[in-house]
């Protein structure tokens, strides 16, 4: 698989921007308060639309088309400057929209604050979510054991 | 002689009517809302993604509700409403072998790395109605906890890969064809089969899959490995000039292993069939590998037995359940005029054959 791998500051944008889209609408709601006025300009109104999501032919050959997700995406520009981009799964038009909010107010000087108030919040919760899933299925590991055979007598 | 007609639009009104109230059933019986039947019944709204071919677990409980259970109609929903949708991509291919796993097991490795992991399965139940679920309010069992398996668990049969004694898919690139965008022209790359069965009835692909078992294209196949769990989506963003996650969806992936006793070019080895479906769907996944394997015969230069599963003309073309049921459905629909001509057909042939017996009389 050939993966173009972007320069640090962009790696750490792929970061951002992929917490924000796996973000549940409401948490995000919750830490990232509707925007002080004067708002940024809208670049791109919030859009439902679909991805096509693919598949590999057994799991490392060739892609094929499982079928589609939705997806909301949104664009916007602050007085700054910094253009904000979202992309992200479900029909949550205010969810494009904070995380189009956030990742370009993370191209400001308040990053800082954001990734303490927003981001590391996002990250705990995912965690906390992933890890509690992953240690309820580890405990239906199933342990072998071997009876005493018939040759062993 | 047929006289065209015009009417029934108090009738569909009031049948409508009638429909959302027989949807409601008993007032005194609270509703159902969309949340509870995301959650609660979440297996039918998986079936209901993997056939509407659109992951979005809200949309597929609203139809289910919507099409009171009936879960073909509910697919219909799904398929009419996505077509209303823009479509701003492709993701670049999932990566399954970082798929965050709740299930995972293997049929051929006991002692896989990662292990036999059962996950929130049905097996080993006894099939026996629990009545405590009649009673509400009934206290939940509190499932165990353990040290989770850290870092990605590796597909199980890249351990027979090692020895070459299994096929290696060819990775590539190549732009899949897509079903939903060009009509499905035969014979069928394995990407179009795959993508054709993923979104297949699941009804009709379990029969397939069950006639190999029995001897209609027998392919001998084992589960190599199953897992369930959830997978990142990542996709180009053109504005950005790179990948980014845009969510994350639940799929359930099937790789059989198969006999396989060679042919001319190949050595004796085993070969694979595949099965990759939206959310968790295992019965669905196991026979789409199955059928995914029958369908190679040509590729690996086995013999035609004339099985149904055999038939890519046959498979392909009847595996959606909206253009079955369409097709099947609308013959109820008003026909008075063919109907019509079919009649003064039959009362023509009789005329006619009443007319050459009195003949062949005189």
């Amino acid at each position: 698989m050939t993966v173009s791998v972007p320069p640090p500051d962009l790696q750490d944008r792929r970061t951002w921007m992929g917490l924000l889209a796996r973000a549940r609408p409401e948490r995000l709601a919750e830490l990232v308060p509707d925007e002080p006025d004067p708002g940024p300009v809208i670049l791109r109104q919030p859009e439902i639309g679909t991805v096509m999501v693919q598949g590999r032919i057994g799991a490392a050959g060739s892609p094929f088309n499982l079928g589609e997700m939705t997806v909301t995406r949104c664009s916007l520009r602050l007085e700054s400057g910094a253009v904000g981009h979202a992309h992200v799964q479900g029909r949550s038009k205010d969810h494009a929209r904070r995380a189009a909010l956030v990742d370009a107010l993370m191209q400001t000087g308040r990053a800082a604050q954001l990734r303490r108030d927003v981001l590391e919040p996002l990250l705990r919760d995912e965690a906390g979510r992933r890890l509690a899933r992953a240690g309820k299925a580890a405990a239906t590991k199933v342990e072998f054991f071997t009876l005493v055979r018939g040759e062993d007598r | 002689m047929y006289v065209a007609v015009k009417g029934g639009e108090r009738a569909i009104e009031n049948a409508h009517a009638l429909l959302a109230e027989d949807r409601r059933g008993d007032t005194g019986v609270p509703e159902l809302s969309v949340v509870q039947i995301r959650e609660q019944l979440r297996l039918a709204v998986n079936r209901v993604m993997a056939e509407g071919s659109l992951f979005d677990p809200d949309l597929a409980a609203l139809a289910i509700k919507q099409a009171r259970g009936d879960l073909i109609e509910a697919v219909f929903l799904i398929r009419a409403y996505r077509t209303t949708l823009p479509r701003f991509g492709s993701s670049r291919p999932v990566d399954t072998g970082a798929m965050a796993c709740s299930r995972r097991i293997s049929a051929t490795f006991k002692d896989a790395p990662g292990g036999q992991v059962l996950g929130p399965t049905f097996d080993y139940t006894h099939r026996l109605l629990d009545f405590r679920l009649a009673a509400e309010g009934q206290g939940l069992p509190k499932p165990a906890t353990a040290d989770p398996v850290a870092g990605p668990v590796p597909h199980i049969t890249s351990f027979l890969n090692r020895e070459g004694l299994i096929e290696t898919d060819r990775p590539g690139d190549d732009l899949p064809p897509d079903l939903t965008r060009e009509p499905m022209e035969l014979p069928a790359a394995r990407a179009l089969r795959l993508q054709a069965i993923t979104r297949g009835d699941e009804g009709f692909i379990l029969s397939l899959a069950y006639s190999t078992q029995r001897g209609y294209g027998r392919t001998h196949a084992f589960v190599g490995e199953l897992r369930i769990g959830t997978v990142a989506v990542e996709m180009d963003i053109p504005e950005l000039g790179f990948a980014v996650e845009i969510g994350e969806v639940e799929l359930t992936e099937c790789e059989t292993v198969n006999q396989f006793t060679g042919s001319k070019t190949e050595p004796p080895q085993f070969t694979r069939g595949y099965g990759l479906v939206f959310g968790q769907t295992e019965r669905k996944a196991i026979a789409m590998s199955l059928v995914d394997r029958a369908l190679r015969w040509k590729e690996l230069g086995e013999d035609d037995t004339g099985a149904p599963a055999q038939d890519e003309e046959f498979v392909l073309m009847h595996a959606d359940n909206v253009q079955a049921t369409g097709f099947l459905e609308h013959i109820k629909l008003p026909h008075y005029v063919d109907f019509q001509a079919e009649t003064e057909l039959v009362r023509k042939l009789r005329a006619e054959g009443a007319a050459r017996r009195q003949e062949a009389a005189e």
